[in-house]
Formats: structure tokens, sequence, C-alpha cells
């Protein structure tokens, strides 16, 4: 494929109106927010605090699993409960980047980090060689968790393990992962994880300035896989993938190696969830083995239920009403918030298949909601005329 | 000649004879230094005639009469005299005076007792007395066993007086018998001597000795060794008996399970709440009994049984009613409502309950544990493999030999082809999920017995029973058997060697590879279908 081909490839993603409206969101999202938080005053009602810019850009990175998954389950159809894993890895290895950037800033004032310190460990384990390296780093969260996720995949597309089976594999990984991950010889500190962060590639992390800048990173994160994911789906690749979902066994018997494209797209969605934790743990403060809980990614999921499944802009839309509904909820009536996710489980499966954000479903839904009130204008109308006369 | 040697005999032998009444009547004497004293006599020279006399002021029995002489109360109430053994008539106990103990007297008693046992000419009761001194012996009855040993001819009570010696005697290089000793050590069936032998081995020097140290080196080594196999057989048995008892566990958790995803395709993910359901169904019932019938308390278990049992498959048929049906056919979106459902359980047990711990606490039957091959299994381990070999036998039962169990396999076999000959699998449907969910519940009944009861108990054990379906293969009972069974088993054995979480994490792994081999289980009815 040489490049003119690519280039019109990119162009034809988007009708023209897409692209604008792809463009105003992208660019008000970056510029929005920053400009609330710095040029308006804290006293005003329209100010952003620095949390809530935070809590944007921490949604922004969970977007961003959203449409990793939305890739493998609306697209693929594969479902994974695990994925969480992948985020958790993107983040430890970003994080073990900034406890090494500080190092003799922490608490103890030594080489490692404190919790190293803590544990009576001498030197550093073998696998923290070559994080105080920026590029080493940026390197570590592109390939790591797509090799662990290309090493799991691998074997278990080959053993045809599908459906739900596959689903329970992957909760079993992350379980696995996360148990090992709270033990404290690992070298990761056990149940408490990194934390205790001072800088970003040089930023000091609690300026505001670095904060916005994260925003903005995420933000444009995002904006580049959206644009990567829609390239794969609308081409050719993605076509195979979609068939994949629709009935796997005809697509093999045309002649097709599914284990291949289903390890593609596995890889690829992993890829993403680690840049996605990578930029999320900068903005939480902190990453330790709960985000490897099962639970966690199985609340990924419930994001692109809601959102809409084979849609990518459904699934961010989801991603970010269930975040907010969780912030709200949390703060407001914490009590029941596991009660409204639960629902959101039940209803969503059961009335709407699809998301809320479907194209066809909203369509129609949107033709209804049209027909009512037009109907509706209607009886208005005769009323208002009965009264007249 | 003749007579003066038989009258010297006899004069000696009723000397001795006088010397023993005497000391009986002494016995029951009324003042505690003088009995004391008695007691001190006896056990530097103990005499079986006293016997009698000894075991009943242990017992409490030994009274003294007016003429100071001791006899005994026995259990009919009849006084025997306590030297010749003869009852006497009553009206000569009119006044009999209790003879009073203090603790120097019990403490005497203790090896007087079976110091006069030793004497006595029946050689079971030698023995017994021979066994109790093994623990019991005192430093200053340490002159006496030796003057014993010297007389005693039977082996099984020179064994018994040797090994009563040996705290003593392995001590000190210099003494004659250690050879003997460490020979009844070796012989010894359960021999809990391990800290002796070891000071024996650290005392003696390792390069060349005499002969006889070397015997006793070479025998304390076997001795050692011997104890050191025992151990760690004991040991694994205790490891085997765990491992099932955590399988059996597994296998109620998992069986439920298998249960509905045999038939009808459907990941539960509430399951573990159905366990958590029947775990508080439990606590439920424990509290009423406690409140209502603490007479009956001991029993709460069986009034639990089929409370736990019909709460989680009500709870079942409400859950496949209102929702799992609706979802046939569509078994990814049947796990994320479900695992929906498990949140709101969870959070509702957490808003009523509380979100920490509750006590449920084991009848007196079920405390305190038995010994099996020297490893000691808690009773509440064993109860879970009785309790879930009997559901597991039960469940089996009724699949195979019910009417209703035929349709279930019908049905799992060939969905249409049963519904077509006339069975209703809607009807059927409901009451497998709830029979499926009934098994959860008591199992978790059978967890509260094992381990803490909190709103998040089902969680752990979620994991853990998908791996053994996935493991056992769906379609027959055997197959969740099996896979619990070893599961349970490898868990445990791992455990020692790499510590439980990554004995968990490896199992996983194995598991992982064991599907790329065989992706339907151990034991599968049918394959699974290209497009499930």
């Amino acid at each position: 494929m040489n490049s003119i081909k690519i280039y019109r490839h990119l162009v034809r993603l988007h009708t023209p109106k897409q692209w604008r409206l792809f463009f105003i969101i992208v660019l008000s999202a970056i510029s929005i927010l920053p400009l609330l938080n710095t040029f308006i005053g804290a006293d005003h009602f329209l100010h952003a605090p620095e949390y809530f810019i935070t809590l944007m850009g921490k949604f922004v990175c969970y977007a961003m699993v959203a449409v990793a998954l939305d890739l493998l389950w609306g697209y693929c159809g594969i479902l994974s409960l695990g994925h969480g894993v992948f985020f958790a890895l993107g983040a430890y290895l970003m994080g073990m980047h900034m406890l090494r950037s500080s190092a003799g800033e922490g608490v103890y004032r030594s080489k490692l980090p404190d919790f190293m310190v803590f544990l009576d460990w001498k030197e550093m384990p073998w696998y923290w060689w070559g994080f105080q390296s920026s590029l080493f780093t940026v390197l570590m969260i592109l390939l790591v968790p797509a090799i662990a996720s290309f090493v799991f995949g691998f074997f278990a597309f080959r053993s045809k393990i599908k459906g739900v089976y596959f689903s329970i594999m992957t909760q079993a990984m992350t379980y696995a992962l996360m148990l090992l991950f709270f033990r404290n010889e690992t070298g990761f500190g056990g149940e408490n994880g990194l934390t205790d962060f001072k800088d970003f590639f040089g930023l000091p992390i609690q300026q505001t300035g670095t904060k916005l800048i994260l925003y903005i990173v995420s933000v444009l994160a995002l904006a580049l896989i959206y644009l990567m994911s829609r390239y794969v789906v609308s081409s050719r690749v993605g076509l195979v993938i979609r068939a994949i979902r629709d009935s796997e066994s005809t697509v093999c018997f045309q002649g097709y190696d599914t284990n291949r494209y289903k390890l593609f797209v596995w890889v690829f969605s992993a890829f993403i969830c680690g840049i996605a934790g990578a930029l999320y743990v900068p903005q939480s403060g902190i990453i330790n083995p709960s985000e490897m809980e099962p639970s966690k990614s199985i609340e990924m999921v419930i994001w692109v239920a809601v959102g809409g499944r084979g849609t990518l802009f459904g699934a961010i839309l989801g991603a970010g009403m269930v975040n907010a509904l969780r912030s709200i909820f949390t703060d407001w009536f914490p009590d029941l918030w596991l009660f409204v996710l639960g629902a959101m489980f039940i209803a969503v499966t059961l009335w709407m298949p699809r998301g809320l954000f479907d194209r066809t479903t909203l369509a129609r839904k949107t033709k209804k909601v049209l027909g009512i009130l037009r109907i509706s204008k209607a009886h208005a109308g005769r009323f208002l005329e009965k009264d007249l006369k | 000649m003749l007579l003066a040697t038989y009258t010297n005999a006899y004069a000696s032998a009723s000397f001795e004879q006088r010397e023993s009444e005497l000391l009986i009547n002494q016995l029951a004497s009324l003042n505690q230094s003088t009995v004391s004293r008695t007691l001190s006599q006896l056990i530097s020279y103990p005499r079986e005639e006293a016997l009698p006399a000894l075991i009943a002021l242990r017992d409490g029995t030994l009274r003294a009469t007016i003429d100071k002489s001791a006899v005994i109360l026995s259990s009919e109430n009849q006084v025997i005299d306590a030297i010749t053994g003869e009852t006497l008539r009553a009206t000569e106990s009119v006044a009999l005076k209790q003879v009073p103990i203090n603790n120097q007297i019990r403490r005497l008693l203790k090896i007087a007792v079976p110091f006069a046992q030793l004497m006595s000419h029946d050689l079971e009761q030698r023995l017994q007395a021979a066994d109790f001194l093994q623990g019991a012996l005192q430093k200053d009855g340490v002159s006496n066993v030796h003057q014993l040993l010297i007389f005693e001819t039977d082996l099984k009570v020179r064994r018994s007086l040797l090994l009563a010696l040996a705290p003593f005697e392995l001590k000190d290089n210099k003494s004659p018998r250690q050879v003997e000793i460490l020979q009844a050590i070796l012989e010894q069936k359960d021999t809990n001597n391990e800290s002796i032998l070891r000071e024996v081995l650290g005392r003696i020097p390792q390069e060349g000795n005499a002969q006889e140290e070397l015997q006793i080196k070479t025998l304390a080594e076997l001795a050692l060794a011997k104890i050191e196999r025992r151990k760690f057989i004991a040991e694994q048995i205790g490891n085997l008996l765990y491992g099932i008892s955590l399988g059996s566990v597994l296998l109620l958790t998992s069986l439920g399970l298998a249960v509905t995803l045999g038939l009808m395709g459907v990941i539960n993910m509430a399951h573990g709440e159905l366990l958590m359901l029947g775990a508080y169904g439990t606590y439920v019932v424990q509290n009423l009994f406690r409140y209502y019938l603490p007479n009956f308390f001991e029993f709460y278990i069986f009034a639990a049984m089929p409370v736990a049992f019909l709460l989680t498959a009500l709870a079942g048929v409400v859950l496949e009613r209102l929702i799992i049906r609706h979802l046939y056919g569509r078994p990814l979106e049947t796990l994320l409502a479900t695992w929906g459902i498990s949140l709101m359980l969870i959070q509702a047990i957490r808003l009523s309950f509380g979100a920490s711990n509750v006590e449920v606490a084991n009848p007196q039957w079920l405390s305190g544990s038995l010994e099996i091959g020297g490893a000691l299994l808690p009773l509440n381990r064993i109860f879970c493999i009785i309790f879930s070999a009997f559901v597991c036998i039960s469940t089996w039962l009724l699949f195979q030999k019910t009417r209703f169990g035929l349709k279930v396999r019908a049905i799992s076999q060939n969905r249409l082809m049963a519904s077509a000959g006339g069975v209703y699998t809607g009807k059927i449907d409901m009451l497998t999920f709830a029979l499926g969910s009934g098994i959860a519940g008591l199992g978790g009944m059978v967890l509260t017995q094992l381990g803490n009861v909190g709103p998040e108990l089902g969680q752990g054990y979620i994991v853990d029973s998908f791996l053994v379906v996935v493991f056992g293969g769906v379609g027959k009972i055997v197959g969740t058997v099996y896979a619990a069974l070893s599961l349970g088993i490898v868990n445990k054995a791992l455990e020692p060697m790499i510590g439980a979480v990554l004995g968990k994490i490896l199992v996983l792994f194995l598991l992982v590879l064991f599907i790329q081999k065989r992706p339907q289980g151990l034991y599968s009815i049918h394959l699974r279908e290209m497009d499930s």
C-alpha cells in the first residue's frame, strides 16, 4: 500500500461533515477546559477546578479503553473480561519510569523507590533496568502489553476457545496476574502499588500546567487512537473482522486464517489499553493491583455495552456517561451506586443490546420521538382551535 | 534345722506381712503427715498388698474405723477390710471417718499406686503401671525403677520401664542401660523422644569411638530416622485429606454451576452470590435458633439445610424467569446480566446485614478434630467431605434414576428433539436452574462452617468454580467430581512447595495448557460447536 492510497483511505474515513464535527470536538475538548481553568478565576462558577481537569483526563483514558474493547467486542465479537490487566500493565510501566526519574526525592532519599527501601531491598530487580530513560519507557509501554497479549492470545485462539469460555479465561488471566502483583516479592510494590510520583517526563506533577498538558495529551491520544481504529475498521481487514464476528466458521471455510485476524485485533486493543494506562497513572497518582481486579475489567465492558457496540464513537460516549454517573453517585449516594450499575448491566442486556448510541437504534428512536412530537403538536393544535371556536 | 529355717522363713514372712498391715492401717490415719510418710515408705518399698488401700485412698473411698483399721467403702456400699479383702458386717462400721487428702498426698499417690501395681502378680496391672510411668516418673523414683528392672521378666513391661527411664538415663553418659533404652525406643511404635535422641547424638562426638558409643550412636540415629519418617507420612496424609476437603468444597460450589451450564449453557456470574445467600440464610437460621430454640441450637445445621436450599432455589427461579429466559441463546449477554445481578445482590446484603463479616458458630459436635494416621483433620472439614459426597450422590441419583433427570438429560443432549418428544423445556429449564441454585445454597451453608461469612463470600469462589467446570467439562457429574477433587488436591499439594498464591497461578497456567489439548474438558457429552 503506497502512501497515496493510505492518504486517500484516511480522508475517506469520514464524510466532510463528519470530519468537520471531529475537528470541532477535538479542538473544543483541547481548548475549552484548559481555558476555563486558566483564565477564569477560582471564584467564578464557570471555573474548571484542577481536579475536574484531571477527572476529565482520566475519563479520556477510560474512553480509550472503551474504544479498544469496542474494537474487540463490537467489531470482532470477542468479549474480554480481563482487559484491565493491559491497562494496569501500561500504568505500571509508566509508574516505574516516574519513580526512577525521581530517584532520591522519595521519603527515604534513596536511589531506590520508597517501597523497596521499606522492604529492605538492596538493589533493584533486573526488570526495573532501563526505566530511567524516557525513550526506553515509551518503547516498553508500546511493546509490553502487546507482547503479553500476543502470548495469551496466541495460545487461546489456537485452541479454538471461543465465546463464554474465552471470557472466563480472560477473567482467570487477570485474576492470576492480580494475585501475582499483590505479592511484595514481585517487585511492584505489592498491595500498595506504585505511588508518590514527583514528576512526569520532567514536569512536576503537582503543577497545574502539567495537569493541563496531561489532559491535552490524553485527548490527542484518544483522537489518534480513534482515527487509527476507524482506519482499521473501514479497511479490508476490518471487513474480515466484522465477518468473523458474524460467522467465524464461514470466514474460516472461505480460506482466511481467522486466528491471525483475531490475534491482530486482540493485540491492537491491548496496545491501546497499555497507552491508556500509561496516560492514566500520572493523572491518578497511583497504580495498584486492584486495577487488575476482575470486577474492574467487567465494568469496562459496561461502558461499551451502554454506549453502543460496533460504533467507536458510541463507546467513547458510553464510557463518559457511565463514569460520570459513577462519580455523581459515589459522591452523593454511595450506597446506591452498585444498584445503579447492576441495573445498567441488566437493562442494557435485556432492552438495549446494541447500546444507546447505536446508529440504527438511535435513528429509529429519533424518528419515533419526532413522530410523537408531531402527533402531539397536531392534537394540541386541534385542542387550541376548539378553544378558540 | 529344717524346722528352724522354716520357722525363720515363716517368721520373716509374717514380719513382712505385719509390716504391710501396719502401713495399710497407717494409710487410713487422720493425720496427713502420717499418711505422707507412709506413702513415701510405700514408694521406697512398694508392696502389692497395699494396692487396694492405695487405690481407695486415691478414689476417696478409704475409711478409718474406730479402732484405727483401714476399710474400703465399695461401690455397693459394702464395707471391705483393706488388708484381707473380706466384707465386714455393717454393724462394725458405724463410725467411719474419711481420710483427708492434700496436694502432697495426691502427688505421692500418683507414684505410689503404679509402683504398688508393679509389684502385682497380674501382668496386665504391671503393664498398665509401667505405661503410666512413662510420662509421670519423677527423679526420686528412678532408683526404684532400676530395682524393678532387675526382677521384672516380662519383655513388654521391661520395655515400658526402660522407656520411662529414658528422659533420665539418656542424659548421662555413663549410664549402663543406654543401649537397652535406645533399643526400647526403636521398638516403640509412636515414639516422641525426639529431643532426647538429638541430645544423645549431640553428646557423642563424630569420630572413632569405643564400641559401645558407636552402638549408641547407631541406635539413636535409627530411632530418629524412624520418627522423621513417621512425621513425614503424617504430613502427607494430612495434606491429602486437606486437599480432599478443599476439593469437596470446590465440588459443592461448582456442582450447581455445572448443572446450569450443562443444561442451559448459562454462565451464571451470580453463582457466587447464590453461595452467599445460602450462607446468610444459614446465619439467619442460626440466629433464630439462638433466640427461640436455644436448647436445640446444636441442630440448627439440619434446619439450615432445607432453608438454604429452598431460599436459593427460589432465588434461582426468580432469576431464571425474570432475566435469564429472555437471554436464551446469548451467553455473553447472560454473563453480563448475571454479573449485574450479582452486584445488586452483594450491595443488598451489604445494606441489610452490614459490610463486615457475620459470625456463624460451629455447633458443638462439629468443633474439634479427628486424628487419622497421625494427621489432625478438623471435624467441620470431615463434615464437609461427607456432606458434599451426599449431595453429589443425591444429584447423580436424581439425574440418573428419576423422570425429571431423564428429561434434563434429554434436553441437554438435544433440546429440539426433547421438546418434540413432549418435554416442557421451559419448565424443566426453570427447575434445573432452581436445582443448580439450590445446590449452591447448600454449598454456602457448608462454607459457613469452614470460614468467614461476608458479602463478598461468593467472589472468592467464582473463579475457582468456573475453572472446575471448564476443566471437568459439562454434561457429566463425574467430570465435575474429578475436576474438583484434583484441583483441590493439586492446589494443596503445591502449597508447601511454592506458596498458595503461586500455586494457584500455576494451576491456572496448567489449566490453560490443558484446555489447549482438550477444549471440552475432561468429560463432555458433546463437543463445543463451531460457533458457540
